[in-house]
């Protein structure tokens, strides 16, 4: 019988922990992917966040490394000066990498470490109940402000894509979205890219994916879907954001 | 990456270096590939020196952005295997907390130089021994250790720096190295020969990707309640085998001593001139210096009180961070004074030979 669909390679047979309609899931499953068709499992390793996915080092089938909230690309760059040959990826929520992390973030980009990251952007923290994230929309509810954000008192939700390209000269950094099948795949083009541009020494990688948050958003994930498209892409566009070109050859 | 020459030593037997300069020659010496720092008085000749040689010697310097970030970079090259260091002074070692527990849960070898500035808070950059606590006490959460060891000369800063690399891959985990700006700064001549040049030891534990074999995962969280606890046990087992066969010290004129000075680095220097004033005049003085501040040298001291010692007095450029130690390890066996202040008060010998003679008498 031929193989038609199944579980990527990179991917171990651990059951995801996520709550249903979470975005972890498809995303996790996009690296594995890249992982297979880029034939790096061997050489891959990766760097865990905190939060939801703080346990993804069960879940990818390639040599692990956690990291506290908001450190990986610290940890990231110490590991591939140490290890120069092989592919590191960070695995970063927006509470990681968006607040707690700015500074390893900011900093891992403007040196164009030979690094990815994957960066969820979801709008919330998930793990700890559904507090206010730094890429909270204007008027979304949290737990911290209930009554919705207001940029008086919390500031404006941070386009973290669009700032880490302008102090990224040599890098790949886009925005993606899996709220449906077509972005998904487009989403998976940038997760692809993000790691070639690591691979082929040409500079930093970053995707920044929108992500959903059932759960905190108190909403079905198919309605989360369409949020998405309605409220998220509006605040945060989808798109290239290097300042250098470095699309697929 | 193997470390073969470092250019400008070995040119005669005896080198003139600065305490701070000492200790990047040790690292060195011992194989350090990865420094990665971030500016602080009065470490930065340190840093500097690291800058200059680790580039000539197939290293990677690298400055980090802050100290938060720079310890995070050495305990991911320690992941991959590489031996690696980080140095600061008490406001940024503060912030290396968070990843000295990352490093000493996640079993991960590095060592990390603190040259103690006068605190609390910014403080001054003057010298004080005011960092004992957070050095020897964690500074960040959970129950985890350190060994910290506390070297009085250039010539110690070199050894004890060289064998704290040995120390830190056998029993991986974070080696301290404590120090202070009097010793950072001043220059002494220091043998450098009679250490052979060591390479990385390859380490099976270390992350490289997979390859053809069983994945790794280097965790600093476990998967369930019962494996923290489990953890734990481990980690409590390996701080009493350092408990058990890492106590150094050393002691002068102990054997009959009725008062026993006890200090440690740069103090000790100091304390040595009082203590030999003080027996010079006849009185049954001595002194113990503790060499690793974890874990202390309980043992020998509290078996050298046993042999007649009255009184103890500890003298730190601190508010008395040591005495805590001290009375561990006596026990009661004898009377504990303090002597000294933190805030960067440098002590004459005179003045420790006056508080010896009070104590003395009364």
């Amino acid at each position: 019988m031929k193989r038609v669909y199944g579980k990527p390679d990179a991917m171990t047979d651990v059951p995801f922990p996520y709550c249903p309609g979470c975005s972890h899931g498809t995303i996790h499953r996009l690296i594995a992917e890249v992982i297979d068709e880029l034939e790096i499992a061997d050489r891959a390793i990766g760097i865990t966040s905190a939060g939801c996915s703080v346990r993804n080092w069960r879940q990818f089938d390639c040599d692990m490394v956690m990291a506290l909230h908001g450190r990986g690309p610290a940890v990231a760059t110490g590991l591939k000066r140490a290890q120069p040959e092989t592919v590191i990826f960070t695995y970063q929520g927006d509470g990681d990498m968006a607040a707690i992390g700015t500074g390893e973030i900011v900093h891992a980009a403007s040196r164009c470490e030979r690094i990815t990251v994957i960066y969820v952007n979801n709008g919330v923290f998930g793990a700890t109940g559904g507090q206010q994230a730094p890429t909270t929309l204007i008027g979304q509810f949290s737990t911290s402000y209930p009554t919705g954000r207001d940029p008086r008192t919390s500031g404006y939700p941070l386009k973290m894509a669009e700032m880490l390209a302008r102090v990224s000269p040599e890098s790949y950094i886009a925005r993606v979205s899996i709220h449906n099948v077509k972005n998904i795949i487009k989403a998976k083009k940038a997760i692809r890219q993000a790691f070639l541009v690591q691979i082929e020494d040409r500079g930093f990688g970053l995707a920044e994916v929108l992500a959903a948050c059932p759960t905190n958003w108190r909403l079905e994930p198919v309605r989360c879907m369409q949020k998405i498209k309605s409220d998220v892409i509006p605040y945060y566009p989808l798109g290239e954001f290097s300042s250098q070109s470095l699309k697929a050859q | 990456m193997v470390v073969e020459q470092s250019t400008y030593l070995a040119v005669s037997e005896k080198n003139l270096m600065s305490g701070n300069e000492a200790i990047g020659e040790g690292a060195i010496r011992a194989g350090c590939q990865f420094f990665f720092g971030y500016p602080i008085t009065p470490q930065n000749e340190l840093f500097e020196f690291m800058a200059q040689m680790l580039p000539q010697t197939g290293g990677t310097f690298l400055q980090s952005e802050s100290e938060l970030s720079g310890i995070n970079m050495v305990y991911g090259a320690a992941a991959g295997g590489g031996r690696c260091m980080t140095s600061s002074s008490g406001p940024g070692f503060t912030l290396m907390g968070e990843g000295l527990t990352t490093l000493a849960t996640a079993q991960m070898p590095a060592v990390v130089v603190c040259v103690t500035r006068a605190g609390p808070g910014l403080g001054r950059i003057a010298s004080a021994q005011s960092d004992y606590r957070l050095a020897t006490r964690g500074g960040g959460h959970g129950d985890y250790q350190c060994l910290v060891l506390g070297p009085a000369s250039a010539q110690e800063l070199y050894d004890l720096t060289y064998e704290a690399f040995e120390l830190a891959d056998r029993y991986r985990n974070p080696v301290i190295i404590l120090s202070d700006a009097i010793l950072g700064q001043m220059m002494e001549p220091v043998v450098t020969d009679h250490l052979p040049r060591m390479k990385t030891p390859p380490k099976e534990w270390a992350v490289r990707g997979k390859g053809t074999n069983p994945r790794k995962v280097i965790k600093v969280a476990p998967h369930t309640d019962e494996e923290l606890i489990d953890w734990n046990r481990q980690l409590k087992k390996k701080y009493q085998l350092m408990q058990d066969n890492e106590q150094r010290y050393e002691a002068l004129l102990t054997r009959d001593a009725e008062l026993i000075v006890v200090a440690f680095g740069s103090t000790a220097r100091i304390v040595l001139d009082s203590v030999l004033r003080a027996r010079n005049e006849g009185m049954a003085v001595g002194m113990f210096r503790p060499i690793s501040l974890f874990p202390y040298p309980q043992k020998a001291l509290e078996e050298i009180v046993r042999q007649g010692t009255r009184k103890l007095l500890v003298v730190e450029a601190n508010n008395g961070q040591m005495v805590q130690d001290v009375r561990l390890a006596v026990c009661g066996a004898a009377e504990i004074a303090h002597y000294g202040f933190g805030g960067g008060h440098i002590f004459s010998p005179y003045e420790i030979y006056r508080e010896i003679r009070r104590l003395g008498k009364s």
